[in-house]
């Protein structure tokens, strides 16, 4: 009898592996839960990219549905995604603003004429200080932001088609709502 | 018409494998000679329409039918030749494709050079091999068809994964799937002797050069990737631990076990139900590997886009052919009995103890590879498991599993005494010990763990010499050719495949105690100083390509303190406009004691570039040695005992009868 368990134990091992391999396709390992959501976003001041004697503090977007998009001239990823972005601001969908990241001012305003500017206005963060208070690590990276200034989302990397159709617009719908 | 002659190509190839399994399993239950004897013309038939569909699938790559929505995804009429070939394989539907291809070669190899086994084991082997196959053709027929066509046809493709466009995609994945699926094989001797009850020495010794053959294929396979890695990713790292290395890696682990393991069964009629066990494992790991690839339950660079109908398929088909043998081998093992006992020091020994070792260290990858699931699908959070987990665990598990290895072929079977194994191996351990105590001085920095690692491989070398010697001294030939010549090939492999892992250990040793790496910013004109050579940044230039521009930076190299230039390096930036992507091409000058790298990072202002430039002393010997490690199998392989292990083919009792007229 003991024999005849001790030749199981494959078995038995193979049968809990399956298990969890089972609950394991249900669940997305891409999906990094970030700190930050559900926290206020850190607040900053900046100047702004297109006009280095203004600034630009998230206080100023209180009482809106907004998207921090961060984004460099030398990033490439960037590119993919910015087509949706002039898409989604030719559309007035919500307002978006740019956080230029550790980039050069001109670099970023001729990549801006070259491929559009979906921005309402980009802070520009030459240091990427602010990058860090908002743990960045991959750009582009795009926080949604509730009326209250609390961190609702945060894509990482491009935005996709899918994750604008399926979370980041209906999202902004309901915190409009 | 060729797509759709290579999907019904791939339909009639189910309907043969299924009647492969039917046939052969009815004829071996029921003793049915004739319909033991059709599974092999079956067997032979799967393999020809499996090719077919393959070919028809490499015909739409190679002609650019952008109208098949699998090449329309994957290549590009600029793309070059060879990789409009290889892209054949560059997605998920393709890539399963190959492996179904190389399940269908194996199953014909066994069909072809099986005629010396017994008529019911070979029946009952290529049943296995047949329901395996059928489950893969189903699974691409019902949740992956390369085939689907794209109508209105697309006006150009969408281009390779430019990762992917290079020599290594040509090579890498058929040769990682050869050994992959090699284990099939083995597998299938494992559950047809478990079938029969039968599990003897003649079994191992069937099965063994199947074994060993695929064990090659995946090393080579698996040097490939690392060497890919190397050189493509620009990081100058070998080896990431990532899930998909790891995957393959298991599987390797499980096979070198299994090698061990096989030759105490064959020679002393031991370990038989944990060879079986091996056995089933080794192939069980490939299944897994490929669903943790294709379900993406686990984060990697390899993962293609998922479908979660592929995981549960994967996973149902997990169950039935891993569990089903798993379940099989609970119920029969108990009957197959146990071997001759053999004292604490012996060569059985010594085996076992290789064997413990090997199967640690593969559940402690497993562990650390599988891990962020466990939790994840506890609700305790998400994690990644990374190079230090498994540097921590593999090597200190590694290192007594060398160690032994150069002991184990110098004890004798069944009893071996210490003092006497002391006595053959002082001199080998002496040297070895001396020259790892001096060696690094040479090399340039004493460390501990450099001689300790440099010990290690020289000791697998000593003993290997002393071994020799001592076969030479003993054999009674009177020539020193005809003493050379008398040792049989399967030993030279066996000390080949372990001088292969010498090597291994010295160029791992040595790169991670010596390497140097530099990541600057580099202006045209300015040097830098690594491990004895200058580079001189000569500035980029803009070159085309066929599918892609690049930039090229230069780079003059000389001896530091010497004005002249030894070598021009060319590392490029590429950008692949259909894809949009970049990639980053490091340039290498391989050499035999060391390599010199250099990468381009990001452009940073006024032609000035981000410049990563790596001093590798002796990386190339960690892949040099996994290939003399697959040389020292291939020539064990072409042992003449498995060439003439050819049984008569009349039945026993009708050639006894013979005997006695």
């Amino acid at each position: 009898m003991m024999r005849a368990l001790k030749f199981g134990i494959p078995l038995l091992v193979f049968a809990a592996l399956v298990a969890f391999f089972a609950v394991g396709l249900t669940r997305d390992p891409r999906e990094v839960p970030s700190p930050f959501i559900g926290k206020p976003a850190p607040a900053f001041t900046l100047t702004q990219l297109g006009a280095p004697e203004r600034v630009f503090t998230p206080e100023e977007m209180r009482g809106k549905v907004w998207l921090l998009n961060v984004w460099a001239s030398w990033c490439v990823s960037c590119r993919v995604e910015h087509p949706l972005l002039v898409d989604m601001s030719r559309k007035r969908l919500v307002p978006i603003v740019g956080l230029d990241y550790k980039d050069k001012r001109d670099d970023g305003l001729q990549w801006l004429a070259k491929h559009g500017d979906p921005y309402q206005l980009s802070a520009y963060d030459d240091e990427g200080k602010v990058g860090i208070d908002y743990g960045v690590y991959g750009v582009p990276e795009t926080f949604v932001i509730d009326k209250q200034g609390i961190i609702r989302y945060k894509q990482i990397g491009p935005i996709t088609q899918e994750a604008l159709e399926k979370t980041i617009l209906p999202l902004v719908k309901k915190l409009d709502g | 018409m060729i797509p759709e002659l290579g999907h019904f190509a791939l339909v009639v190839a189910l309907a043969l494998a299924t009647a492969q399994a039917v046939l052969s399993f009815t004829g071996a239950a029921t003793g049915r000679m004739a319909l033991m004897a059709t599974s092999r013309s079956i067997a032979i038939g799967q393999f020809l329409f499996v090719a077919g569909a393959f070919a028809a699938l490499a015909y739409s790559f190679v002609t650019s039918d952008f109208s098949v929505l699998n090449v329309a995804e994957h290549s590009n009429s600029r793309l070059p030749a060879h990789y409009r070939f290889a892209a054949t394989w560059g997605s998920h539907e393709g890539s399963m494709l190959l492996w179904t291809l190389m399940l269908a070669g194996w199953t014909f190899a066994v069909a072809l050079f099986s005629r010396h086994l017994p008529e019911r084991l070979a029946a009952r082997v290529l049943g296995v091999m047949g329901l395996v196959s059928a489950g893969f053709i189903l699974f691409i027929l019902l949740t992956s068809n390369p085939f689907e066509r794209l109508i209105p046809a697309a006006e150009e493709g969408r281009d390779l994964n430019p990762l992917l466009q290079d020599p290594g995609m040509v090579v890498h994945p058929p040769m990682l799937y050869m050994g992959y699926v090699g284990f099939s094989v083995v597998f299938a001797f494992a559950i047809a002797a478990l079938l029969e009850g039968r599990l003897d020495a003649a079994w191992a010794r069937w099965s063994r050069p199947w074994t060993t053959a695929a064990w090659c294929f995946l090393t080579v396979g698996i040097m490939m990737g690392s060497a890919w890695a190397y050189y493509e990713l620009g990081w100058g790292g070998w080896w990431f631990w990532d899930p998909v290395e790891n995957a393959s890696f298991m599987p390797w682990l499980a096979g070198t076990a299994l090698i061990h393991s096989l030759a105490v069964t064959e020679k002393r009629g031991t370990f038989r139900s944990w060879t079986v066990l091996l056995a089933i494992v080794a192939f069980s790991l490939s299944l897994v590997g490929t669903f943790l690839v294709r379900s993406g339950v686990l984060t990697s660079v390899h993962a293609f886009a998922t479908d979660p109908r592929r995981g549960i398929f994967i996973l149902l088909f997990l169950v039935v052919v891993v569990g089903g043998s798993l379940a099989l081998f609970a119920w029969r093992a108990p009957r197959v009995g146990l071997g001759s006992a053999f004292s604490p020091v012996s060569r059985e020994s010594f085996l076992l103890a290789n064997n413990v070792l090997l199967a640690v260290a593969l559940a402690a990858v497993m562990l650390g590879t599988l891990y962020p699931l466990f939790l994840d699908a506890l609700h305790l959070g998400k994690i990644s498991v990374g190079p230090p987990y498994f540097d921590a665990v593999f090597v200190p598990l590694m290192a007594p599993a060398v160690f032994l290895m150069a002991i184990g072929p110098v004890a004798s079977w069944k009893r071996a005494r210490l003092p006497d194994l002391w006595v053959r191996l002082r001199w080998a351990f002496g040297v070895a010990v001396a020259a790892a105590l001096v060696l690094p001085f040479v090399l340039g920095r004493w460390s501990p763990l450099v001689a300790f690692g440099l010990w290690l491989g020289l000791w697998v070398v000593t003993s290997s010499v002393a071994q020799l010697a001592q076969r030479l001294r003993t054999a009674p030939q009177a020539t020193l050719g005809a003493k050379l010549r008398a040792q049989s090939l399967s030993w030279y492999g066996m000390t080949l495949a372990h001088l292969g892992v010498a090597v291994f250990i010295f160029g791992v040793t040595v790169v991670k105690g010596y390497e140097t790496e530099r990541d600057l910013r580099m202006a045209p004109g300015q040097h830098t100083r690594i491990g004895g050579y200058d580079f001189e940044f000569k500035g980029t230039r803009e070159v085309p390509g066929p599918n892609y521009t690049a930039v090229e930076g230069t780079f003059d190299v000389r001896h530091a303190g010497s004005a002249q230039v030894i070598r021009t390096l060319h590392p490029q930036k590429r950008t692949y406009p259909v894809a949009g992507q970049t990639m980053t091409e490091a340039a290498i000058d391989w050499g035999i004691t060391r390599d010199l790298y250099v990468s381009l990072g990001e452009p940073v202002d006024g032609g000035a570039w981000g410049v990563r430039v790596y001093h590798k002393p002796f990386v190339d010997w960690i892949w040099g040695g996994c290939v003399v490690m697959a040389l020292g199998g291939f020539l064990a392989l072409s042992d003449r005992r498995y060439r003439f292990a050819r049984a008569p083919s009349v039945p026993a009792g009708a050639a006894a009868r013979a005997a006695a007229r």
